[in-house]
């Protein structure tokens, strides 16, 4: 099969349709781990931070954006993983945190500094209700990104996005 | 040169790989869902530290070794984590406060290495202090918690830091491949790395309302390869796939 190689912003708009494995609502470019793309003469290089180093659904990503990319007619697909700098979740789209409000996450606050030791845990509005003044039941939800909490108002648990 | 920093890089990957296969036998059984969460995503960020370590001992080796080899085909007294991580999980209350005492170290390390003369381990320190910072929130709410609780998780956690404290002396001890690597700037020397620690772990006992006991002059051997009678069995655990089905993979 005879290809034309994509352009930059072919393999963009390819990579804005892939969805996180755990959070499906936002694409990964969302998630701002997409750093860097490279295009060659039949190559595609996707530069990607890991959010956390032992995310499980790193390879998972990995594998879903070359099926993306070679659905999209891209010859061969490498995955370039770059740890400097450490991702962080003010990478974040600007869109994204209100898709992660509608999933029924409450999107990350501004990260703060601390210099304590022990958690000074944020309180994040509810994103169902929007109440304000939330309890944390666990500083870790169902995976590393969240931590898990509960609203006094509308009484569901929820899941909050943690700044990092 | 070489060979010492092969070496160096081992003890910061074994640490928390070994550390990591200890907590994951929480999954299921800890006191509470929450926790069960929470020490099986700290279980997940150690070994990720564990393979991007690996990794990269295993370039700078350049004997084709990969991660994968390094973690599940050594011999024990190839291992050179700290035997603090390697001793068993005792009860809850000796599981979160040997993360406290295990993460607030690794906060101190990771501070330092981030300006590391090797680029790769410096992008490593940078990203796992983060996740090492939030450990330690963890075990530290923990010890706060218990220990300053009832009689009984008091009478716990002052137990637990009696039988691990004596354990803390090998964080800090210097050896050849210690000053080697923090001569060339690729190490911290560990020594140097205590006063940071102690800080931390003095300001949360305290709180904590528990006692720091007295030094002893026991020094553990981990790091050189010299392990306690509980690493044979925790590595025939650990090593059992690849040792049952040679290069199986997932």
């Amino acid at each position: 099969m005879v290809t034309t190689p994509l352009t930059e912003e072919q393999v963009w708009s390819v990579l804005r349709k892939v969805p996180d494995p755990e959070i499906p609502d936002i694409s990964i470019t969302e998630l701002g781990i997409v750093r860097e793309i490279r295009t060659g003469h039949d190559t595609v290089t996707v530069v990607v931070t890991p959010t956390y180093s032992g995310c499980p659904a790193t390879e998972v990503i990995a594998s879903s954006i070359c099926d993306a990319l070679e659905a999209a007619g891209a010859g061969s697909v490498q995955i370039e993983t770059r740890l400097s700098p450490p991702w962080t979740s003010d990478w974040l789209a600007p869109e994204a945190p209100e898709k992660l409000r509608e999933y029924g996450i409450a999107p990350p606050g501004a990260r703060t500094v601390s210099h304590a030791v022990r958690f000074v845990p944020p309180v994040p509005e509810c994103p169902r209700c929007g109440e304000k003044k939330t309890t944390r039941v666990s500083e870790f939800g169902a995976t590393a990104c969240k931590a898990f909490y509960r609203c006094p108002s509308c009484l569901e648990p929820f899941e909050y996005f943690k700044p990092f | 040169m070489k060979d010492q920093h092969f070496t160096y890089l081992l003890r910061l990957a074994d640490s928390p790989l070994i550390l990591a296969q200890r907590l994951s036998d929480w999954c299921g059984h800890a006191p509470v869902l929450e926790e069960d969460l929470a020490l099986s995503n700290i279980a997940l960020d150690l070994i990720g530290q564990a393979r991007l370590l690996l990794t990269h001992a295993g370039r700078v080796e350049s004997r084709d070794r990969d991660e994968d080899q390094l973690a599940f085909l050594r011999v024990e007294n190839e291992y050179r984590n700290l035997t603090l991580v390697e001793l068993p999980n005792g009860d809850f209350g000796q599981t979160v406060m040997r993360n406290f005492l295990f993460s607030a170290y690794q906060v101190e390390m990771w501070k330092r290495l981030q300006t590391s003369t090797d680029t790769e381990l410096a992008a490593i320190a940078a990203k796992s202090i983060k996740e090492s910072t939030y450990h330690l929130g963890h075990a530290a709410d923990w010890v706060v918690r218990l220990g300053d609780g009832t009689d009984e998780s008091h009478q716990r956690m002052q137990a637990a830091l009696d039988r691990l404290w004596p354990y803390t002396t090998e964080l800090f001890d210097t050896d050849e491949t210690d000053r080697a690597a923090a001569s060339n700037g690729i190490g911290v020397d560990p020594s140097t790395l205590k006063p940071g620690w102690q800080n931390t772990v003095s300001q949360i006992i305290d709180e904590a309302t528990l006692t720091q006991p007295p030094e002893t002059s026991f020094v553990s051997s981990g790091k050189s390869g010299h392990h306690s009678e509980h690493m044979g069995h925790l590595l025939s655990e650990l090593q059992y796939m690849q040792r049952t089905y040679p290069g199986s993979q997932w």
